[in-house]
């Protein structure tokens, strides 16, 4: 990646788990709370269909639209901010979602890209993605969290 | 091989934390950019990636037809969380004492 192309960001877990119980983890709001330090995600989660990512106090912290939904493999969705004015002028980015079912396991793929070089908001979202990830694999595989 | 046997015997190689070093600077490179400038063989770059793969520490994809490799974090983030972290807390822990204690009963 040189400062002229796109910037993006692939983060891959394996989690002990099934891509029906991973999907749900994802796109269901309760369970989504439990993992995204209690931030919870709204969606009717339908191609087309808006999503919000809400911090605890009912402010919306990203928001974007369901490009693909094709449950219990593959997600797409365009994501922009809307907490950083700074961020938010970067306009749209795009997270896709992979989930692929292996022996005992499912690999977790999230890829984060924008075509903006050097994107602050790529940044500051891969920052948070390892964490996230290391939740939903603990919860999934003992029923607790790592960290709060 | 455990999970986390895998991950430490992979970054238990100066070659291979080379390579890690490599994407961390620059995220998604093809074999050949980062074989460039390297005192080692093709051969033994491709088998260092096979191993750091496994050990889930790069993450490959297609872009047309160029392999691109990325530094996947996800793992290390799970050593900081096992060992570090809790550490992390008490630092914060002990200097919001600190903190409490020199500026007494201050109310602003």
């Amino acid at each position: 990646m040189t400062e002229t192309t796109a910037t993006k960001f692939v983060y891959v877990t394996f989690i002990r788990t099934t891509a029906d119980q991973l999907w749900s983890a994802l796109t269901g709001p309760d369970f989504i709370r439990k993992y995204w330090f209690g931030m919870h995600i709204e969606s009717d989660w339908k191609v087309g269909a808006t999503w919000k990512l809400v911090f605890t106090d009912g402010r919306i912290a990203d928001f974007g639209e369901v490009l693909e939904f094709d449950p219990p493999k593959r997600l797409v969705l365009k994501w922009c901010n809307e907490w950083s004015p700074e961020m938010k002028a970067e306009g749209e980015t795009r997270c896709t979602m992979e989930l692929e079912a292996l022996d005992g396991a499912v690999k977790l793929s999230v890829t984060h890209e924008t075509a903006r070089p050097q994107s602050k908001f790529i940044q500051a979202v891969s920052g948070g993605w390892p964490r996230i990830l290391s939740n939903l694999k603990s919860l999934l595989e003992t029923g607790e969290i790592v960290l709060k | 091989m455990q999970e986390i046997d895998t991950l430490f015997k992979a970054l238990a190689d100066p070659s291979r934390r080379q390579l890690l070093d490599r994407l961390h600077a620059e995220n998604g490179q093809t074999l050949g950019q980062l074989c460039a400038g390297l005192a080692m063989s093709r051969q033994a770059v491709t088998q260092h990636l096979a191993l750091l793969t496994a050990a889930n520490l790069v993450a490959v994809q297609w872009q047309g037809r160029e392999k691109l490799h990325y530094l996947n974090p996800v793992p290390l983030h799970e050593i900081y969380a096992r060992w570090i972290q809790k550490f992390e807390r008490q630092g914060l822990d002990a200097l919001h004492d600190l903190k409490t204690k020199l500026e007494g009963n201050r109310h602003d």
